[in-house]
Parts: structure tokens; C-alpha cells; sequence
């Protein structure tokens, strides 16, 4: 299908899906001040704007990409002719919480592996249909509705031996200087956040909001995406999509922001 | 990943640039907090080219951490001090310093080595083996800063 035409599709969809619409504003995450947790979700750096468009899912752009989500859950596809919900059922309480926990061990694969990981081993492996690739619609929109299910869940990493090593593999990345410029992903966040880097405020970097609506992106996009904005900004080699190092600084920002509640889909400036 | 280090060994690389820095450091560093001389094979820096690319975004990247005396560059960073009064808290030879390696100085700082190519970890493979300025560029925005006087 092409984009235009599905983006189409889904703003039918979205217009047909009133539950999915039913509680659209959702309050602020909770401040410092009420919690004494100095961790700050990045919604909190946003522009009154911003945040407004987040907490709106009306006005929320991701709420099209979820709306897509939906519809695709429900498709059958691949050479098994099945659909996600046809194994799961209904997403509302088969994905609840799930998103909270990537990235996590799995002992199929023998590895620590994100959630988009994971839906791409039903759609390879249960659904026996081809790839989908990095920053498609149609894995960001399976992950937007995946994540839309724990949203205001805390973030729960599993504590498990592989993936709390793949967490600690992260933050040895985290703390290394890394491109041209010579910046660690420490230095601008964990030692000058709220801080103007031109005109941009520096967030805390939580990754509680996953997959992000960003304006500058003028689309849906991945948390890897994201991290290799960052690497690019510092002059410093992005990994590929999917790479070991993108998933072991995935689980490291999951510690890190462990018992923040999950706020997918975000908007992003 | 092919090739990549292990995080906890970077291998330097060494370029040109980066064994002419090592050169100048070692001597110009052990005894004073400056490099006195200008760089090698530089004309007299230019105090307007200087400016200009202080204020180029892409090319000094000053003003994404820094603020200064440029009004015409609205969205100036707060990382870092203001940039007007450098030409009278520093002399020439410890700006000189401070843009090509301030690591020297302050081995924590965030400010990035505008000359020098060695002890980088992962650098994206079009700047590597290459400095942010060249050595002209660095005597340009020397001698801008030696101008800021409040
Ligand atoms: C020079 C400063 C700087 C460095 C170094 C840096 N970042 Fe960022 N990062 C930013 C800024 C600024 C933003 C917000 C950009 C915006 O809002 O447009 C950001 C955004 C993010 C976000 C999104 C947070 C949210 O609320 O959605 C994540 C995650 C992140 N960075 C991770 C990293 C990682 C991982 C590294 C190291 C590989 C890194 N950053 C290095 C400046 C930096
Ligand atoms: C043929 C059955 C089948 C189909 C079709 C299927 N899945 Fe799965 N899925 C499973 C099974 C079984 C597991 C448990 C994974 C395991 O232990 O190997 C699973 C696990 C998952 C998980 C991880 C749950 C957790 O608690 O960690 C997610 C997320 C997921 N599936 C999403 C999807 C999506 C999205 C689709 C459609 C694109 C889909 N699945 C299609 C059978 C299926
Ligand atoms: C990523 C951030 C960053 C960038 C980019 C940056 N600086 Fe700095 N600079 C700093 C910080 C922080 C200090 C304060 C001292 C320290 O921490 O090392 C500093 C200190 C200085 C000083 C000494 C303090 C003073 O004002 O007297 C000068 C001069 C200076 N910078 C000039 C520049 C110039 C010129 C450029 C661009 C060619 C530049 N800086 C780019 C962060 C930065």
C-alpha cells in the first residue's frame, strides 16, 4: 500500500476507533516536587505546546501509526496466514505490561532483544512473513500499539542475569566519549541536562515514550533512531538498526528509568 | 559489528595533524599553559574570517554551547561561558590552547578538541583522521577572540 493511501486508511480507522479514543487527555507525569525522584521524563522539557499535543491523543500525530497498529494486529499475513491477534488475542490485555519489559533475554534467540525485535520473531518466525524494515510503518506502528498498552505503566526491566549484563554493557557506552567531538552520552545528559545546547533544552534522556512523533522528523520514529541522532550530532559512526550496542544502550536507559511510567506514543520537538 | 574496538581498549589514530599537535603540546604545555607560536604553515589569523566561523553553526559549533557577542545568531547555547571579555581574561597563546586541545586544561571538559585527531573513540568514518578547524581556521578564531573585550 502506499504511504499516502494507508495514511488514508488509518485516518478511517482512527475515525471508526472510538474506544480507542475514549480517555484522550491524560495528566502530566508527576514532577520531582510530588515524588523527590529528580528523574524528569522528557514530556517535562517540552514546550506547554508540546506537551499539550502529547497528552492529547486527538491531537496527538503517533495516535494515526497506533490506529495502523490496531488494524494490523487484526490482518492475517504472511505464508502462515494469521494474524498477531489470532495467537494473542485481544491486544488490551495480551499486551498489557509487555512493553514495560523490553528490552529483555529471550532464550530462543539466545539474546537480549527490543520489542521491535520481538515483533519481528512472530512476524519472521509466527506469521512466516518477510522482514519488515528499520523505521517502516508498519513495525513502528505494531510497536506504537504495543506500547500504547502499557502506557502509564511503570517501566519494569526484567532483572535477569543476561539482560541486566546487556544493561551494564550500556552504560560503559553511556559514559564513553565517543565521535569527533569527543562527548559521552553522560556528559550531556546524566551532567547538563535542562541545559541549552543552542536551542534545544537537553532532556534527562529517559526512553519512557517509545516510538516518538518527532516535528522534526514530521513522523513516527524508534528510540534507535533517536540514539543514532545523538551519535551523528557528536560526529561519532551510528551503529546499524538492530545492532548490539543500540539494543545493550536500550536496556541500559530502561534501568535507568525503571518505575517511570511508560507514556507511548510521545511527541517530540 | 565488524571492526569495532572494544570499548574499554581505544586504539588512538594517529594522523598528521595529530602527531603536530602531540609535537606542540609536549613542548609548548610542559612549561606554560599556552602554545605561544601560531601553528605551522598559518598566515596571520584573520579577525573576520574568525567571526564567521564562530558563528557558523556547523563549522566552529561555538554557539551551540557558548554565548557571545553575535547578535545576528539567535539561539546561542548556556553550556558554557560567554564568550565576550576571552581577548581579556586569556592571551593569545592560551586561547590557542583552549581551541586546539582544552582537554589540557580541564581533562573533564565538554568542550571538544578543535585540533587534533588522536585518542577518539568511534569517530564517524568522513571526519576521521580529520581535525574540527585546520590550523588556519584555529589562528582565525584566535584572533577573533583576542578582539572580545568587554
Ligand atoms: C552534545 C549533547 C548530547 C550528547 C553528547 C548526546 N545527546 Fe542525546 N540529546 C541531546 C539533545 C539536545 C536532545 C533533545 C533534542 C531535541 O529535543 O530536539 C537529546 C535527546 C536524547 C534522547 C531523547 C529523550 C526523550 O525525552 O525523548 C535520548 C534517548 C538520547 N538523547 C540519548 C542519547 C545517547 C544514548 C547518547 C550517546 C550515544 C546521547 N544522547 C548523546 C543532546 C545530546
Ligand atoms: C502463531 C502464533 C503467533 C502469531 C501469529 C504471533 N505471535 Fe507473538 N508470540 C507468540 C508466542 C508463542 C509468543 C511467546 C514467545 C516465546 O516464548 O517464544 C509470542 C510473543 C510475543 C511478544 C512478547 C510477549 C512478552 O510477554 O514478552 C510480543 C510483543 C508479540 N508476540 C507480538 C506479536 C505481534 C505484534 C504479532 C503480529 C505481527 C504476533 N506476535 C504474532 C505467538 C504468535
Ligand atoms: C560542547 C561545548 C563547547 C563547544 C562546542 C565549545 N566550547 Fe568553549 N568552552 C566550553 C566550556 C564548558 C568551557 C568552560 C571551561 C571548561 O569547562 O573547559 C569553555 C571555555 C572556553 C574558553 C575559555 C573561557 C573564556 O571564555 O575565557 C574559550 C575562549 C572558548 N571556550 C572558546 C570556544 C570557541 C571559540 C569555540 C568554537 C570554536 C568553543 N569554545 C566551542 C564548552 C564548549
Amino acid at each position: 500500500m502506499k504511504r499516502a493511501a494507508r495514511l488514508v486508511a488509518w485516518l478511517c480507522a482512527l475515525a471508526g476507533a472510538a474506544p480507542l479514543l475514549a480517555a484522550v487527555i491524560h495528566p502530566s507525569p508527576p514532577r520531582p516536587a510530588d515524588s523527590g525522584d529528580p528523574r524528569q521524563s522528557g514530556t517535562h522539557f517540552m514546550s506547554a505546546a508540546t506537551q499539550a499535543m502529547q497528552q492529547d491523543d486527538r491531537q496527538n500525530p503517533a495516535m494515526l501509526w497506533v490506529a495502523g497498529g490496531e488494524t494490523l494486529w487484526q490482518t492475517a499475513a504472511g505464508k502462515a496466514s494469521r494474524s498477531c491477534m489470532s495467537c494473542h488475542g485481544d491486544a488490551k490485555t495480551a499486551m498489557r505490561g509487555v512493553a514495560a519489559r523490553y528490552p529483555a533475554y529471550d532464550s530462543k534467540a539466545g539474546k537480549v532483544i527490543t520489542l521491535a525485535q520481538r515483533i519481528e520473531l512472530c512476524r519472521q518466525g509466527a506469521q512466516q512473513a518477510p522482514p519488515l524494515a528499520p523505521e517502516s510503518d508498519d513495525l513502528l506502528s505494531l510497536e506504537a500499539y504495543v506500547g500504547m498498552q502499557s502506557r502509564g505503566m511503570p517501566l519494569a526491566p526484567p532483572q535477569d542475569e543476561q539482560t541486566r549484563a546487556a544493561a551494564e554493557r550500556g552504560r560503559l557506552r553511556w559514559q564513553q566519549r565517543i565521535g569527533q567531538l569527543n562527548l559521552s552520552c553522560a556528559q550531556c545528559h546524566d551532567d547538563h541536562w535542562g541545559g541549552k545546547l543552542a536551542s534545544a533544552v537537553i532532556p534527562q534522556a529517559h526512553a519512557n515514550a517509545y516510538p516518538i512523533y518527532r516535528l522534526e522528523w514530521q513522523s513516527l520514529g524508534s528510540l534507535q533512531r533517536r540514539l543514532r541522532n545523538c551519535m551523528n550530532g557528536v560526529r561519532a559512526e551510528a551503529p546499524p538498526y538492530g545492532a548490539m550496542e543500540l539494543v545493550e544502550l536500550e536496556a541500559w536507559l530502561a534501568l535507568r528509568a525503571r518505575g517511570m511510567p511508560l507514556e507511548t506514543p510521545g511527541v517530540r520537538p | 559489528m565488524a571492526a569495532r574496538r572494544d570499548l574499554s581498549n581505544p586504539l588512538p589514530r594517529r594522523g598528521l595533524a595529530a602527531a603536530l599537535t602531540t609535537l606542540l603540546l609536549s613542548t609548548a604545555t610542559a612549561a606554560t599553559d599556552g602554545i605561544p607560536d601560531p601553528l605551522p604553515g598559518t598566515a596571520p589569523g584573520d579577525v573576520e574570517r574568525g567571526r564567521a566561523i564562530v558563528a557558523n553553526r556547523q563549522l566552529g559549533l561555538c554557539l551551540l554551547c557558548h554565548s557571545g557577542p553575535i547578535p545576528e545568531e539567535p539561539f546561542q547555547g548556556n553550556l558554557a561561558p560567554d564568550l565576550t571579555g576571552a581577548g581579556e581574561r586569556s592571551t593569545a597563546a592560551q586561547l590557542r590552547l583552549r581551541i586546539v586541545d582544552p582537554g589540557r586544561i580541564n581533562p573533564a571538559t565538554i568542550m571538544p578538541a578543535y585540533y587534533k585527531t588522536e585518542g577518539l573513540s568511534h569517530v564517524a568514518p568522513q571526519y576521521r583522521g580529520k581535525t574540527i578547524l585546520t590550523a588556519q581556521q584555529v589562528e582565525d578564531v584566535v584572533a577573533y577572540l583576542q578582539t572580545l573585550r568587554t
